[in-house]
């Protein structure tokens, strides 16, 4: 053997090792992919060693390649043999690997539950850090809900290093599994206070994050962290309050009122700038949560602008940038005070560095006034000209538009000066957004009625310089804005003052170039411009004109009619027959110009963008329901089109919408066709997709941009009605006169050489009267629109489920899953274990369950009339437990341990009865005790007597009868159980013991006034590089929780070995000796230890007796004292979840080594991968393969036994058929899988 | 909450990554490149602040970068972190490196990638800010490799010492020699 391990160890050396692969893959540079593949190929040979070292060694390189964007999800298996190495080194190195690379859909995950657990419960601190680090990276919902309970009981670890650990990840575990979180908070608050500042900053911490989503459950620990904000002087903690404080704020603003002064007084003090920003931002939202109520804050408000005017014109470039993001917050609610530094924030406009001039625009935005938006504009135009980077003026454009058009186009007062910004906009070359200013103007056009005429003039001069927009087609997105003129044109053409002259610009044979949905609103315009031709000459007896048009149209159009597009196609030929035929109308002199004009007659108004969804279903209609089977075959071919469709729409573009229209008729024509052939039901099946699109050609996609239905346009000083009075006539009138006042004093822009006026400055807002009339058409809804359009949460967001009322008591229902069948098996003594049952899951329901009980009882015998007195107390207790509930002062423990607590006594009094009937003579537990009987020590019945009368006293004056205990010897006392203050243990026994189930679930042994002792685990050590002949270990891990007010010390764990299993204790010691754990409990305290038993045959379930002695030391006296307990092995404890390939599940069958066995449970009505799941957890199978309601698994002992499971379900029978190599196992594996189920 | 941490040369090449959300191999790559692209183009004396990496986040969320030499260290964070406790935070990683490595420089971190992640995970657990006291972290960081040491033993004394051989920085190790013929058997 040591042979083996040396050569092992000699062999590995020239294996690659991190380094090397490191150095290896820097020294091939040119052929890094080949050489890595190499490396990997390598690997995979590593990996099939047995041993460790070398696995381990391969893992750590996979983690590497992990980084470089290797896919190592293949080595998921080899990631957790080299977790659950026993070694701390390969330990870490197989949990960096895993929280690198596991996620929640690696399938391996769960087998590493028991693993975890074990690590979790380590001795060695550093083995459970590792497991809580790699754990808080891949925690799923399944993970988190089995291991929510050992991580808090870990919250309350002896060291804080595991206890901040552990509190930091209990935010994953919540997000993950948002049940643990009611029992879990209580702790989780205790811990706010706790001494030791890193696990104080963690709870911190995950408070905070759980506040920040659902602000209002955590109002009411304000004073806590008052108190704490007050007290604590660790930046960190400070700051992660005050954030906090940002949050809860909004909710109640008496709580901001009280913070003004400490944080004030924070502002004035802290030297850090990370603090003080965070003061500051917090409070700017207290201001902004006060601002509608109280005034009188602006010493605060100033306060805030001054410390932020101070961090704007700092040196330090992070200092502006954070001072102008604050600015930016404060600007909402009091934009006066900011606006008041509006030079500051020209000023970092100019600043060299991108993400503060982009602060400072966003500044801008909620700058602007009537007053001064022509101002800012025109210093943004000139950063336009001058930006160097598209990026950033694009930037720029999006921010002037977005300026311009905040809350309905609010601050412009002229709209002809706008109009003529969009237009100088359209000169930026190569900009991204010209889709965006083409949907401004069309917007522009279409809702301020009294700026057509204005709007279709600048468009027609466009469409006339279209050459200098359409330089460079390809890379230019600016022509979209020729769709925007177009359609300007086309559609308001009654205002063009020369639409002859329009018209031929829309014709000429360049306009082939653009793309084709601007080709298609090119044709459909011409068509009206035509329209408005013709009735403009209508009255002429001379027609000329009229047939001029018609020529123009005969001639141009055909150009068209050859397009490759479609759309443009179908139209232009349309046209192009329509034309015709009215050229030999004309030609015959008829009127045709009405009729033509009536093409096109009819207003198109705007339509509110939650418009089509806002209209009512109609009773009766169910819109999901098919009208017809859809054809099976063309799903697949639409889907496609589909995908490209929506990648490429953009938000406010609709001429891209046409466009891909277009793409997307020519491939379902094409589909059509198709289908037609083959199949009779198509047309059936999707009669609508063409006609829908023939009903909205792409000129009726009127852009329509976002605005808030509620807030129509205010135009000061300007009825409504006066709008539409106004014709364009007087209009230009108006403006002419205007140009002429103002042109000398304030003329603004020269490029356009258009009417840019602006207001001559007037004092105040309320005086600026807008230059022109202007209207916004608001937007048209249906009728009986559904009022409410409330965004509702994004279902996805995680934190949702967070949403939960912390305040409410606890409902035992909640509690954590606790691995706590066994104990609760342990409850079922043959005499009350059904009535001790029910007091722990529901103790509501007990009391007519305990009076039952107690009448029981009292038949019994008097000690047991005694305890029942005891259970009424308890009775009081639970019920005390309930109302109190949600209170901030109640103890940590108190959700999950309502339970708990309610147990011991009852657990105790079991013992109690049994002592006396099976009789003090018989030292050893009593048979008739199921595993987890706890056997009580002679003395407690001794002191029976006295300790039942001193719980009398105690029901009346709880107090004082701690203090007399105290006093007493500690046999009788009873220690106030400190999961909460009040709750008072009636038994006098120091401890209880616990019957370990080598379950690999955690079983709550018992717990009594004194300790509580929980078996948590009970697991194997499977060496893997161990010989399975070695003998095979199991180890158990006891935690040991002091619950008294007394130090615990000198305990020693002893059991008496038995010929197949025996203790392992350290060379040197008899086999009588105890081994001593090795940790002092403090009160309150828990800790673990961990005990390791060589077990020989592992056929049958073995029972261990034992004891654990140790002495209590009070501050005056110290008494030794001792509990007996039982150890409990199953035959599941000797298996260990190993996974198994089909394959060769499928031959382990066909050998015929295996022999067989079956059981059959009636009545589980659990689904059934629950019934998987909970064989899986609770006995250590993997499923090798599931079809429906059968399963295959498979697991494997310590000694290498196979097992194999065929798991079948129908109705509520559930029939297992198992074969083992080893019938005794097989037979008992089976009855503790039926024990399982029986208990559910 | 932090969404991710890493680490690259002024060349993009990863030194350290490490997510707290998951991404498949592809995504991380390119959101390494697309941050790498972000971060370098801008000068020094800028602020160290960058909003909107496309594929990470969205608008909650920050980089918060500090250049250090030839390393970029990156860390993307949501709203609920403060931005210089952050920037305080990278400080003290890089600082606490320099401690544990001894004068820490990018080849440090080349070859023991694996140690800057146990340094991390000191530091930082599951995204949200475990320990800020570079003492604390040392010392843990100590124990811990305390304990690899101890662990390795006898057992690990041949392989400490070929790797010691190897890190000379001899031309090649002469690896056509058979060792394992030459061992006991």
């Amino acid at each position: 053997m040591a042979l083996k391990i040396v050569k092992g160890s000699i062999d590995r050396m020239f294996d690659k090792n991190l380094q090397d692969l490191v150095r290896g893959i820097r020294n091939h540079k040119e052929d890094e992919a080949k050489y890595i593949s190499t490396c990997i190929d390598e690997i995979k040979q590593e990996l099939k060693q047995d041993n460790i070292a070398v696995k381990a060694n391969a893992v750590c390189k996979l983690t590497y390649l992990q980084m470089l964007g290797y896919d190592v999800s293949w080595a998921a298996f080899n990631i957790v043999e080299v977790m659950s190495s026993s070694k701390f080194t390969y330990k870490r190195i197989g949990y960096l690997a895993a929280s690198q690379c596991f996620h929640e859909s690696t399938d391996v995950i769960m087998l590493t539950t028991n693993q975890i657990r074990k690590d979790l419960s380590s001795p060695n601190q550093y083995d459970t850090g590792v497991a809580l680090t790699g754990l808080s990276c891949f925690v799923t919902p399944d993970l988190a809900r089995d291991l929510a309970n050992d991580i808090m009981t870990l919250m309350s670890h002896t060291k804080p290093y595991i206890r901040k650990k552990a509190v930091l990840i209990m935010y994953k575990v919540f997000l993950k599994y948002p049940e643990s979180l009611r029992p879990a908070f209580p702790r989780l608050k205790e811990k706010l206070e706790d001494p030791d500042p890193g696990v104080q900053s963690a709870a911190v911490n995950v408070i905070c994050e759980l506040a920040r989503r659902n602000p209002k459950n955590y109002l009411s620990l304000a004073p806590l962290f008052f108190k704490l904000m007050t007290s604590s002087t660790n930046n960190w903690v400070l700051i992660k309050i005050i954030k906090l404080f940002g949050a809860l704020t909004p909710l109640e603003p008496r709580l901001g009122k009280k913070l003004i002064e400490p944080l004030t007084n924070l502002i004035h003090s802290t030297s850090a700038m990370s603090l003080l920003y965070e003061c500051v931002n917090t409070v700017i939202a207290v201001l902004i949560s006060l601002s509608s109520g109280m005034p009188n804050h602006s010493a605060s408000i100033q306060l805030c602008v001054q410390k932020l005017r101070i961090l704007i014109e700092d040196s330090d470039q992070n200092l502006k940038y954070l001072g102008l993001l604050a600015m930016s917050k404060i600007l909402k609610t009091h934009p006066k005070s900011v606006q008041s530094h509006k030079d500051l924030i020209l000023q970092c406009l100019d600043d060299k560095d991108e993400s503060i001039r982009l602060r400072a625009l966003d500044l801008l935005y909620g700058m602007v006034s009537k007053k001064n938006l022509m101002e800012i504009v025109k210093k943004l135009m000139l950063h336009v000209d001058k930006a160097e980077g598209t990026t950033y003026r694009d930037e720029l454009l999006t921010k002037i538009i977005d300026i311009c058009s905040q809350s309905n186009y609010q601050y412009i007062t002229n709209f002809e000066w706008y109009i003529s910004i969009l237009v100088e906009l359209t000169r930026l070359e190569g900009t991204r957004h010209g889709h965006l200013i083409a949907s401004q103007m069309l917007d522009v056009a279409i809702r301020v009625k009294a700026i057509r005429a204005f709007a279709v003039a600048q468009m027609a001069t466009l469409l006339d310089n279209a050459h200098l927009l359409t330089g460079n087609t390809q890379r230019n997105g600016i022509c979209e804005v020729l769709y925007a003129a177009a359609w300007i044109c086309g559609e308001f053409s009654e205002h063009l003052e020369n639409p002859m002259q329009t018209l031929e610009a829309m014709l000429r044979p360049k306009v082939a170039t653009l793309p084709g949905h601007i080709q298609a609103v090119y044709v459909q315009n011409a068509a009206k411009l035509f329209a408005t031709v013709l009735k403009g000459e209508e009255g002429n007896t001379d027609g000329t004109a009229a047939q001029e048009a018609s020529q123009l149209m005969i001639d141009r159009l055909p150009l068209f009619v050859q397009s490759a597009n479609l759309e443009v196609q179908e139209r232009a030929s349309c046209i192009l027959q329509l034309v015709k035929y009215i050229q030999k109308l004309q030609q015959k002199d008829v009127e045709v110009a009405e009729e033509v004009d009536a093409l096109f007659a009819g207003e198109l108004n705007p339509v509110a963008p939650k418009a089509q969804k806002k209209v009512p279903v109609p009773e009766g209609l169910d819109l999901d329901a098919w009208i017809n089977e859809p054809p099976s075959e063309s799903e697949s071919e639409d889907e496609q089109p589909k995908a490209i469709f929506a990648k490429e729409e953009p938000k406010h573009s609709r001429p891209r919408h046409t466009e891909v229209d277009e793409k997307e008729l020519a491939r379902r024509r094409e589909a059509r066709k198709q289908e037609q052939a083959n199949n009779p039901f198509y047309i059936k099946a999707s009669p609508s997709s063409q006609k829908v699109y023939q009903e909205a050609p792409g000129v009726e996609h009127i852009p329509v941009v976002q605005i808030d239905l509620n807030v129509p346009l205010k135009v000061p000083g300007l009825p409504m009605s006066d709008q539409y009075v106004k014709m364009e006539e007087e209009r230009r009138q108006k403006e002419r006169a205007e140009k002429k006042k103002k042109e000398k004093k304030k003329r603004k822009e020269k490029r356009s050489g258009r009417g840019k006026k602006h207001d001559s400055a007037p004092e105040s807002e309320e005086d600026i009267t807008p230059a022109h009339m202007v209207d916004i058409v608001t937007e048209e809804m249906p009728e009986n629109a559904l009022p409410s359009d409330d965004d509702e949460r994004d279902p996805t967001d995680p934190h949702k489920a967070l949403d939960i009322d912390l305040d409410r008591p606890l409902a035992d229902s909640e509690k954590l899953p606790v691995r706590s069948h066994r104990a609760a098996e342990a409850q079922k003594s043959p005499t009350d274990g059904e009535t001790e049952n029910a007091t722990l899951q529901e103790p509501k329901k007990k009391n007519s369950k305990e009076k039952r009980e107690k009448k029981r009882d009292k038949e019994r015998d008097r000690k047991k009339s005694k305890e029942e007195k005891k259970k009424k107390k308890h009775k009081h207790e639970d019920k005390e437990e309930d109302l109190l509930g949600g209170q901030a002062d109640e103890p940590v423990l108190q959700s999950e341990e309502t339970s708990q607590v309610a147990e011991p006594p009852t657990s105790s009094s079991t013992t109690a009865e049994e002592a006396a009937t099976v009789a003090a003579a018989a030292p050893e537990p009593s048979v008739t005790a199921p595993d987890s009987e706890p056997d009580e020590p002679k003395d407690t019945e001794m002191e029976e007597t006295k300790s039942s009368k001193h719980k009398k006293k105690k029901q009346k004056k709880e107090k004082e009868e701690k203090e007399k205990k105290k006093k007493k010897k500690h046999h009788h006392h009873h220690h106030h159980s400190d999961g909460a203050g009040e709750e008072s243990v009636q038994n006098g026994t120091v401890e209880e013991e616990e019957p370990l189930p080598p379950m690999s679930n955690y079983c709550l042994l018992a717990e009594n006034s004194y300790i509580k002792m929980m078996m948590e685990d009970a697991e194997e050590v499977y060496d893997i590089q161990g010989n399975l002949q070695d003998g095979s270990q199991v180890v158990v891990s006891v935690i040991f929780e002091n619950k008294c007010s007394s130090f615990l010390k000198s305990m020693e764990f002893n059991v008496l070995d038995s010929l197949n299993s025996k203790l392992q204790r350290p060379e040197g010691s008899g086999p009588h000796d105890g081994l001593v754990v090795p940790f002092q409990l403090p009160p309150g305290v828990s800790n673990e230890a961990r005990f390791v038993f060589t077990v020989q045959s592992i056929v049958m379930p073995q029972k261990l007796k034992g004891t654990l002695t140790f002495i209590v030391k009070n501050e005056d006296d110290s008494t030794h004292e001792k509990l007996d307990f039982k150890l409990h092995f199953t035959c599941t404890s000797y298996l260990i979840t190993t996974p198994c390939y089909s394959d060769a599940f499928a031959k382990l069958l066909e050998s015929g080594d295996l022999k067989s066995s079956s059981l059959r449970l009636e009545g589980v009505n659990m689904p059934f991968h629950h019934l998987l799941a909970r064989i899986c957890f609770h006995h250590h199978f993997s499923v090798v393969e599931r079809i429906d309601s059968c399963a295959s698994m498979y697991s494997r002992s310590i000694q290498g036994h196979h097992v194999c499971l065929l798991v079948k379900t129908s109705a509520q029978t559930v029939s297992i058929d198992a074969k083992c190599d080893e019938p005794t196992l097989l037979g008992n594996v089976l009855d503790e899988i039926k024990q399982t189920f029986s208990q559910c | 909450m932090i969404k991710a941490i890493l680490i690259f040369n002024n060349h993009g090449k990863p030194r350290l990554s490490k997510f707290y959300e998951h991404y498949n191999e592809d995504t991380e790559q390119q959101i390494i490149r697309e941050t790498f692209h972000l971060v370098s183009k801008r000068d020094e004396n800028v602020c160290n602040f960058l909003e909107g990496g496309l594929l990470i986040g969205g608008l909650d969320y920050k980089l918060i970068y500090r250049h250090y030499a030839t390393l970029y260290f990156v860390f993307c964070v949501d709203s609920s972190e403060s931005e210089l406790g952050i920037l305080d935070l990278i400080q003290v990683f890089v600082e606490t490196l320099d401690k544990c490595f001894e004068n820490v420089c990018e080849l440090d971190l080349i070859f023991h990638v694996d140690k800057v992640h146990h340094i991390l995970a000191e530091m930082v657990m599951g995204g949200m800010v475990l320990e800020t006291n570079m003492n604390e972290i040392i010392t843990q960081v100590d124990a811990q490799n305390k304990m690899e040491k101890s662990e390795a033993g006898i057992a690990g004394a041949p392989a400490r010492a070929v790797s010691a051989v190897k890190n000379m920085n001899l031309p090649e190790m002469p690896k056509n020699i058979n060792i394992g013929d030459i061992s006991i058997k």
